[in-house]
């Protein structure tokens, strides 16, 4: 079993399909009147976010009290951060507080990478920079196994900012070992050249939104990171919606089976018109109670037996 | 499921084999639970058999078919996987966590009959009574198994047993069934073959 979760390719096939069959069984939990399990007890969990986060953070302090753990909230806002302390520094307060998790989000890609090389505990990055976002990508592959019955074979649409997209990049990578086909849409200006061969051989790329469509079973939205841009990617965010917003004359065409979803927050009028947002066809909402059973999957695979 | 440690329990390396029940004495076994279960709970009203994983499993669903055959009344059936309720989490790799199904009438209020294949340690017996506190509040708890080996660390008796057989802590009792592994049978391995 893997140690420290940092990246969509730290799982091969057999360890993601286990970790999808975990969460299968913690969902179950989530319909009891007792929503509690005791396999981590005793454990301590600490979310350490740099970034600001809705809900990632409370679907891992969700999932690491469902697993009776105790959790331990820290933002850099209030905290030694803010007096200049340093990322190692921070984390060898937390090794000396006996952390045997560490759930981190940092706006710098590859901080997971380097904090796990500090602690002894296992690290699971929660969403690094605009590298990599290994839960959202299992929970992402878990809902549409849990709608389509199926991940081999699938076709999937990842539309809109995948240049700053850590989103895309773990979908990437882990759809790609489940055996999905992932199609990267977007404007030419955020698809940076080569992604697709960097990241997974197989995987496609259009600059064309309607002409790939018709053929997906998945159409992924990814939200336009504003916060993330500081050049003018696309001309105006009208033009964007026009060519990459999904709206509802775009959903109808569709296949009948085809699935929406966004890993959230969205720009709903942006790159979602409230229409297709609230349809039937939309996993939006479904997505982040998955979330909480796919977490709790993975902190209970690293964390749950002896495997120092 | 064999609770105690690999250790106790794997066969040494020539070891002696005694085949304790065969295919029909299993069966035969079975069915004189199913008749006690239903003698004892007075027909079985209000009971939910939950098997423990994995052969427990099978051996609520047959307990379950055989009480339906012999009195024609519907008992539900489900799995209750311990994993997460284990006292040795720690002390292993990570296990995989397997199914648990509870009838859809529940077990609120209900008598709950939990089977398993081999009664040894009682953690087994333990970690199920603290996953069933999380299930729900049943009116009464029994235990059925196929086979007591003896050799209890808690204070847990089996109300329904198929055979005793007395042990050694070097020997391990292995059962298999058809569901799981193609032959229904019960194997003594280690000690002696008096």
């Amino acid at each position: 079993m893997i140690r420290h979760l940092l990246s969509g390719a730290d799982l091969d096939a057999d360890t993601a399909t286990e970790i999808l069959d975990t969460a299968a069984e913690m969902a179950t939990v989530a319909g009891r009147e007792i929503k509690k399990l005791p396999a981590l007890r005793g454990r301590t969990v600490v979310n350490l976010f740099y970034e600001d986060s809705t809900r990632t953070r409370i679907s891992f302090e969700a999932a690491a009290k469902r697993l009776s753990a105790d959790v331990i909230n820290f933002s850099a806002k209030g905290s030694s951060v803010t007096k200049g302390e340093s990322l190692k520094d921070t984390a060898l307060t937390l090794q000396a507080m006996g952390a045997d998790a560490v759930v981190v989000r940092h706006p710098a890609s590859g901080a997971p990478h380097r904090l796990a090389n500090w602690v002894d505990g296992s690290v699971v990055n929660a969403g690094d920079g605009t590298h990599e976002h290994p839960t959202q990508a299992l929970l992402d592959a878990y809902t549409m196994r849990a709608r389509l019955g199926r991940l081999a074979g699938l076709s999937v649409a990842v539309v809109g900012d995948v240049l700053h997209s850590r989103v895309a990049r773990s979908n990437v990578l882990l759809l790609s070992t489940l055996g999905a086909k992932v199609t990267l849409v977007g404007p030419p200006t955020l698809i940076p050249v080569d992604i697709a061969a960097a990241l997974a051989p197989g995987t496609d790329v259009s600059y064309d939104l309607d002409s790939v469509l018709p053929n997906v079973d998945v159409v992924m939205m990814l939200r336009v990171q504003r916060e993330r841009m500081n050049d003018s990617y696309f001309p105006s965010a009208r033009e964007y919606a026009r060519r990459y917003g999904l709206d509802g004359p775009r959903m109808r065409r569709l296949p009948e089976h085809a699935i929406v979803m966004h890993p959230g927050p969205m720009n709903r009028g942006m790159e979602i018109t409230p229409e297709v947002a609230d349809s039937p066809r939309s996993t939006i909402v479904e997505q982040v109670t998955n979330g909480v059973s796919v977490r709790m999957a993975v902190l209970y695979l690293l964390l749950g037996g002896n495997n120092r | 499921m064999a609770y105690p440690p690999a250790a106790r329990s794997s066969p040494p390396r020539q070891p002696s084999v005694k085949v304790i029940l065969a295919s029909a004495d299993v069966q035969r076994v079975v069915d004189r639970i199913a008749h006690q279960i239903l003698e004892k709970t007075q027909g079985a009203a209000d009971t939910v058999l939950l098997g423990i994983p994995t052969r427990g499993a099978p051996l609520a669903r047959r307990l379950a078919s055989r009480i339906s055959t012999f009195e024609d009344v519907a008992v539900p059936v489900g799995v209750l996987d311990i994993t997460l309720y284990r006292d040795d989490l720690r002390r292993h790799a990570t296990r995989a966590v397997g199914p648990t199904q509870v009838p859809s009438g529940g077990i609120d209020g209900k008598r709950v009959i939990l089977v398993d294949d081999v009664l040894f340690s009682g953690r087994t017996v333990r970690a199920a009574l603290d996953a069933l506190n999380d299930v729900g509040r049943p009116a009464s708890v029994q235990l059925a198994v196929l086979v007591d080996r003896g050799h209890r660390e808690l204070p847990i008796r089996a109300d329904y047993v198929g055979k005793n057989i007395p042990t050694s802590l070097a020997e391990s009792v292995k059962v298999t069934l058809v569901e799981t592994d193609g032959t229904d049978e019960v194997k003594l391995y280690g000690g002696t073959t008096s």
